[in-house]
């Protein structure tokens, strides 16, 4: 065997279909001395790619997940390792017939075609081995397929090693790495030392050892999911092929069945979640089977046994038909119930490619190359972005409650706004007592406990004639009182606690440069301006939006959503020199923002204070330090709810009195404390305000979201190049906010759109813009102010017409009319921002 | 003084026997039936009447404790053979006394102790006996031979006292092997392979290669329990314990049970895809590669050497 | 006809045997567990004596509160129903072991009428001691034979195959009598789906009998050293052929 190099451009651990397709997709994209490692033998070195189920099942609520799997399905197809066979969710509920057709709608939404909503009876000419009679209907995808995943890693593999560009090396076991100056330097392994600037990590289960080497952190944990093969079954002698009919996920029951040449597989998520720790996965020799093929525990098992013989009794019940083999299998599972890619936040030059699944490999290993290599991967991973946790995020504790909760999902119905439960009230703001008191209803962001709205609102709702919504569905994780805080603030004031946000302080002689790197606007603006800015990728799409304060000359604040502040940190992170010359604190901690807007905000502002809070005293866009009673208060005058009124910062010890003064002193002026539901949405939709991961992703530009400023400023910043381009450039899409005219829907119940459906013709079909993207919606809510509800969406700009009445928007597999209400960024409400800028 | 149920003259009487002198002297014989030539023992008694015509375990057994009785050793020993085990069994049932079967070790003069095996050998125990009488079986092939005395050993018969129940279990008739073929358990050269040849049909070329050979053919459990081939090939612990000179283990990774079966193999050549397999650290040479190339090489490789 | 088939519960090895720490057992926490490989034999052979005879097949084990799992999967291959003797999990000796079964066995022939077959494994995977069925049979006062794997039951007696060199010697026992078989004497069937839901409803007769003092005690287990033999790597693919049959002629086996 040839000798361990003693130098590469980038070491790849882990020789899965990830590791495989990231070694694959690093040479493809020109690097070459990879080396590429594993413990175990090849072809299978004994991870979950060895015993995966293998299919492919292409729609998923998620968009990010769903381009994955369908480059993934490409990229399989393409090395001939791709079976369609097709496949059916089925139902056995009304509940899952809705979750179907919300499936079916994020299916058009994302582009994968064809699909559609089946009869039992038609299931039953797909799968003629099922008791269709027990089923309500289904969802097929005929491109489902099934993938011999081993073999693509191992194809993948031999590519680049023919190029010259990879040498392999199995049964090379990584025993420790080196860290120098916060980068990666080497990696230690049972063959010899390897000095290498850049390690992947595609270790699946293994992941968070391997990092916890380096230093570093990968928040999954290893999770059971059981399987079983029953066979000979005397209808699958005669295929002739390993899989000739349909894959049917009966996720009622969270199981799915499918044929395995002359035996049928049953696969269940419906056991209790079983979860493991990394450090309990035994060595090859240990294991009886694989590493990660653990005993099977019957028990877990057995009502499963009921449900599929309930299902396919032609089969299962066929006592001719003998139990196999049966494996608890071991996956990688992680507190969102999302992959983690990218660069690690505590060591340079070491990346994660873990904690994911056989479906999203391929497209997985390219993007993380892409990124790699060229700084941005083509498809948006900010959900599966690595940097994206926060601390308490990456404890076992964390990742144990959360993928626990989790588990059960696997197959289950989860409501876009759906609340964990788990791990709770660990941030509290300093304001949570007196919430409390007024009946806030608790959200978790980021760890923070925020007030969604407040039950003490309740009677608003009377008043303001705000109407509940029909369908259980459009009124879970949701409340009439929000619409009537919105109606309140916008009628008096509204205070509203924003703890959550993240706070950096670049400081230094060369902080100005580090931010004018970092984003799109000007940032040579006079001490005591504030600046919303979006923060571009290499390719000129959004990485994240935010706002800076100048505070000094050499001191800048930023200030970031809580969800995605962790994220945002590593940017300008990265972004710091070498000699120290600027630095970034995270004073998220150290401050709490309380906000405060209406028309009576000045009123009631300029009651606590004697400073100058005038329209001319204190414009928009400018922040200073008030003293209110005993405390020095940021105040920043801007607003997300696109209202009169203040961020106030405080340090965070103070954010009770801050409140209590502020409540005491609204009280005369009708002052209502209003939640999240008002602050993230309604507020915003009237305004046309966009959101990072709703709006703003890296596969839209600048000008598609009718952001563009007038000038570009002449300093050199992340994406100027591909910006300047998109600005000669006619948009492929615009980015539209539409009215729904008619909520009703066929059974006279009116619907109310949540965000993600797709964006058709009145008679059905569908809009793709000259990139191939679909219109949906990128937003959806109430636009109180409006008595309207309004959605977000990109449209071709054939359809971007400001009045047009020809689109409709499709929801529950009906369609509702929509009028294009406006074209670009101008607020529908307030048009000349005269209330904010009073 | 210790009695050794001597089953058959041979080598696994001979290890017994040291196994037995090492305990204590003198060492007296016991046979059922036959007086067989044995030397290194005092005295060899031999129960005598129709009973020990064929074996009959429930009769040896009786005919053990009565000498025992008479003679009082310290200990009963035999070699670990399933009949030996069987026989001792039935003695310690019925002198209610334990039974430590397949010993590799005991204490001298300290009978309490002794270290035997536990899953074919792949694990050893150390336990302690209590009782008066040590009875206990020799794993065979764990202590070495003592060499054949020159001289037989003289021979006492007596004819113990049975009972009818004591002869109700013997052997009535013998059944003789199909002719033809390689004993598994007696072949020189055992070719085996696991489920990684892939179908009943991917033996062919085992079979080629044992053939050429002039040897038998061996499976892993999974095999025979896939039912793809015959028990009887089965090698491991619950299978058949083979020792040949050669034993060439194709796609088999090396479980403990199926090691405990071919661990008195003299030379092990693994043939496998992972350099890491359990079998390789009891291989003395291995190929590295996939059994469907390999297998089929040497075979061609062998009929060039033939025709050559 | 009443047929009681005995079983028990040991650990699936690997490639390696570990102890655990105070090395007196196998560390099992990565380890799924089976009935032993030959009483397998002897509970299929059982069904099939029920299947062919008529009449009723019971297993027992002693062992502990999880060996309820492999009373299920016999169970599930066809056994009307199951006798639990449960203990602590600690290890109970020959003696100990066949005297609980015997008192168990006189138990339930008192209940419901004589067995006619006991089958028993010639010895367990792990401990290995080769006599349990041979007590227990001592104990009842009835014949047994050992290492079987031939079994036909005929008017009254049952005949039984014993793999020796050179054939099969034959016995004809009576019955009832007490058998240990070995792995080969059948091919045990995969349990179906309709068996294992059906097995989950079975009863089963749970008891704790107290346990006799050991009479042989395991002070501790111990791996054996490996040889640590480093196999010479001979090649790698069909290239090694040649330096393959150099070995073989070596060795004279070509």
């Amino acid at each position: 065997m040839s000798t361990l190099p003693r130098q590469a451009r980038a070491v790849v651990i882990g020789c899965g279909i990830v590791g495989n397709s990231v070694a694959f997709h690093l040479t493809d994209q020109g690097w070459s001395d990879v080396v590429l490692l594993d413990k175990g033998p090849l072809p299978n070195p004994g991870g979950s790619t060895g015993h995966a189920s293998n299919f492919i099942f292409l729609v998923d609520h998620s968009k990010e997940m769903t381009l994955l799997t369908l480059e993934s399905a490409r990229q399989y197809r393409e090395l001939g390792v791709y079976t369609e066979c097709g496949g059916i969710e089925v139902a056995r509920t009304e509940e899952r017939m809705e979750e179907l057709r919300r499936r079916m709608a994020s299916a058009k939404s994302w582009g994968v075609e064809p699909v559609s909503l089946v009869t039992p009876a038609e299931i039953k000419e797909l799968v003629p081995y099922i008791d269709e009679s027990i089923l309500l209907g289904g969802f097929h995808t005929p491109g489902v397929g099934v993938v011999d995943s081993l073999r693509a890693g191992t194809l993948m593999r031999e590519r680049a090693v023919d190029a010259g560009a990879l040498s392999v090396f199995a049964n090379t076991e990584t025993l420790g790495m080196d860290v120098e100056h916060g980068r990666i330097r080497r990696v230690h392994t049972s063959r010899g030392t390897i000095e290498a600037e850049t390690v992947v990590i595609a270790c699946g289960v293994w992941s968070p050892l391997i990092a916890a080497m380096a230093g570093a952190h990968i928040p999954l944990t290893p999770a059971v999911h059981q399987m079983i093969d029953i066979g000979p079954v005397p209808r699958f002698e005669q295929s002739s092929h390993a899989i000739e009919y349909p894959i049917v996920r009966d996720m009622d029951v969270f199981m799915y069945e499918r044929q395995d040449g002359t035996s049928l597989e049953i696969g269940s998520y419906a056991h209790r979640s079983i979860l493991h720790d990394p450090e309990e996965i035994p060595s090859l020799e240990e294991a009886a089977l694989s590493p990660t093929e653990f005993p099977f525990t019957q028990a877990d098992f057995d009502p499963q046994l009921a449900d599929a013989l309930e299902l396919m009794p032609e089969i299962v019940a066929d006592e001719s038909v003998g139990v196999k083999y049966a494996i608890n299998g071991l996956i990688a599972l992680t507190p969102d119930g999302m992959p983690i890619l990218g660069e690690t936040p505590e060591v340079k030059g070491l990346w994660s490619a873990a904690a994911v699944w056989v479906k999203e490999g391929p497209a997985v290993g390219e993007s993380v190359a892409e990124w790699m290599v060229h700084g941005e991967s083509h498809i948006d991973l900010h959900s599966s972005d690595i940097s994206r946790f926060h601390a308490h995020q990456k404890t076992r504790a964390h990742v144990k409650a959360r993928t626990f909760e989790a588990f059960p999902k696997t197959y289950g119905i989860v409501h876009p706004a759906e609340q964990w439960s788990s791990d709770r009230n660990l941030r509290i703001s300093p304001m949570h007592a007196r919430e409390e008191e007024l009946g806030a209803v608790f959200y978790e962001a980021a760890g923070w406990e925020r007030p969604q709205w407040y039950e003490v609102n309740a009677p608003l709702v009377e008043r303001y004639g705000v109407a509940a919504r029909e369908a259980e569905w459009d009124a879970r994780w949701w409340s009439p009182i929000i619409n009537a805080e919105h109606l309140a603030m916008r009628e008096h004031a509204g205070l509203f606690d924003l703890s959550a946000f993240a706070i950096f302080d670049v400081q230094g002689a060369r902080a100005l440069d580090v931010l004018q790197r970092a984003v799109l606007a000007q940032m040579d603006v006079p001490v005591g301006r504030v600046v919303y800015t979006p923060v571009l990728g290499p390719r000129g799409g959004f990485k994240s939006d935010l706002t800076i304060m100048r505070l000094d000359d050499d001191s800048f604040r930023i200030v970031t959503g809580g969800a995605h502040g962790m994220a945002d940190k590593k940017v300008f992170r990265d972004l710091l020199p070498e000699d120290g010359s600027a630095t970034l604190d995270d004073v998220t901690t150290a401050w709490t923002t309380i906000g405060l807007w209406g028309p009576r905000a000045r009123d009631i502002l300029s009651s606590v204070t004697r400073d100058d809070v005038s329209s001319e005293g204190f414009p928009f866009g400018h922040c200073r330090t008030l003293e209110i009673g005993s405390q020095l208060v940021l105040a920043s005058r801007i607003s997300y709810v696109g209202d009169l009124g203040w961020e106030l910062y405080v340090p965070i010890e103070q954010g009770a009195r801050l409140w209590d003064v502020l409540w005491e002193a609204g009280q005369p002026h009708s002052l209502t404390a209003c939640g999240i539901g008002v602050y993230g949405t309604t507020g915003r939709l009237e305004k046309s305000y966009r959101a990072f991961a709703a709006e703003l992703e890296s596969e839209y530009t600048v000008v598609e979201a009718g952001m563009q400023r007038p000038r570009v400023k002449e300093q050199d910043f992340v994406g100027k190049e591909a910006h300047l381009r998109h600005r000669e450039e006619e948009p492929a899409a615009i980015l539209c906010t539409l009215t729904v005219d008619d909520h009703t829907s066929t059974s006279g119940v009116k619907r109310y759109p949540l965000g993600r459906e797709p964006i058709t013709l009145r008679d059905g079909r569908l809009l793709t813009d000259a990139k191939g993207r679909r219109s949906y919606v990128t937003s959806a809510g109430a636009g109180p102010s409006l008595g309207s509800y309004l959605l977000m969406a990109y449209l071709p700009p054939e359809h971007a017409v400001e009045g047009s009445q020809e689109l409709a928007v499709e929801y529950m597999h009906e369609r509702f009319p929509v009028t294009v209400a406006r074209v670009g960024a101008a607020p529908l409400f307030d048009p000349e921002n005269a209330r904010i800028r009073s | 003084m210790v009695v050794v149920y001597v089953e058959e003259a041979g080598e696994l009487t001979q290890q017994a026997l040291a196994f037995a002198r090492f305990l204590a002297e003198p060492l007296h014989g016991f046979a059922a039936g036959e007086a067989l030539e044995v030397g290194g023992v005092e005295t060899l008694h031999v129960a005598e009447g129709e009973a020990f015509a064929s074996y009959a375990p429930a009769a040896i057994a009786a005919a053990l404790a009565e000498l025992a009785e008479r003679l009082s050793p310290s200990a009963v020993i035999a070699a670990g053979t399933q009949r030996g085990n069987e026989v001792l069994a039935h003695l310690s049932a019925r002198l209610d006394l334990p039974f430590a079967a397949n010993c590799v070790a005991a204490t001298p003069g300290d009978l309490f102790a002794v270290t035997r095996v536990r899953w074919g050998g792949s694990l050893l125990e150390d336990a302690r006996l209590d009782g008066g009488l040590k009875l206990l079986t020799v794993q065979p092939h764990s202590v070495a031979p003592e060499e054949a005395s020159a001289t037989t050993a003289p021979v006492e018969r007596f004819t113990p006292e049975l009972d009818d129940a004591d002869l109700l279990v013997r052997v009535v008739e013998r059944v003789p092997a199909a002719a033809g073929g390689v004993s598994l358990a007696e072949a020189k050269v055992v070719v085996s392979a696991g489920r990684g040849v892939g179908s009943p049909e991917g033996f062919a070329i085992v079979e080629e290669l044992a053939g050429l050979l002039g040897g038998a053919v061996g499976c892993s459990r999974a095999v025979t329990m896939a039912g793809w081939r015959p028990h009887t090939d089965q090698v491991g612990q619950t299978g058949t314990k083979i020792a040949p000179d050669v034993y060439i283990a194709c796609g088999i990774s090396g479980a403990t049970q199926h090691m405990a079966g071919c661990k008195g193999a003299k030379t092990i050549i693994a043939v496998n895809t992972d350099p890491e397999a359990p079998i390789l650290a009891s291989a003395d040479y291995a190929v590295i590669g996939d059994l469907h190339e390999v297998v089929p090489a040497i075979s061609a490789e062998l009929r060039k050497a033939k025709g050559a | 006809m009443r047929v009681l088939v005995c079983v028990k519960r040991v650990p699936m090895t690997g490639g390696k045997i570990v102890l655990t720490e105070d090395q007196q057992a196998i560390e099992t926490k990565h380890l799924g567990f089976a009935i032993s490989p030959h009483e397998e034999c002897g509970v299929e052979e059982a069904v099939r004596l029920i299947e062919a005879h008529g009449g009723e097949s019971v297993v027992l084990t002693l062992g502990p509160p999880e060996a309820e799992e492999q009373l299920r999967e016999a169970m599930a291959l066809g056994v009307d129903r199951a006798i639990h003797l449960v203990t602590d999990g600690e290890e109970w000796d020959a003696q100990a072991t066949a005297a609980a079964i015997v008192d168990a066995i006189r138990a339930d022939e008192a209940a419901s009428g004589p067995f006619d077959l006991v089958f028993f494994g010639n010895e367990s995977a792990d401990a290995g001691g080769y006599q349990v069925g041979i007590r227990t049979a001592y104990s009842l006062g009835r014949p047994a034979a050992t290492g079987l794997k031939g079994v036909a039951v005929g008017d009254g007696g049952v005949r039984c195959e014993q793999e020796v060199a050179g054939g099969r010697d034959v016995y004809e026992l009576p019955l009832p009598a007490v058998l240990t078989v070995l792995e080969g004497l059948n091919l045990p069937r995969y349990p179906s789906v309709p068996a294992k839901l059906r097995a989950q409803r079975k009863p089963i007769d749970s008891s704790s009998p107290e346990r006799a003092p050991s009479r042989l005690e395991k002070a501790r287990l111990v791996v054996p050293e490996g040889q640590s033999k480093e196999a010479v790597i001979l090649g790698e693919g069909p290239a090694a052929a040649p330096a393959v049959v150099d070995v073989l002629q070596q060795l004279g086996a070509a």
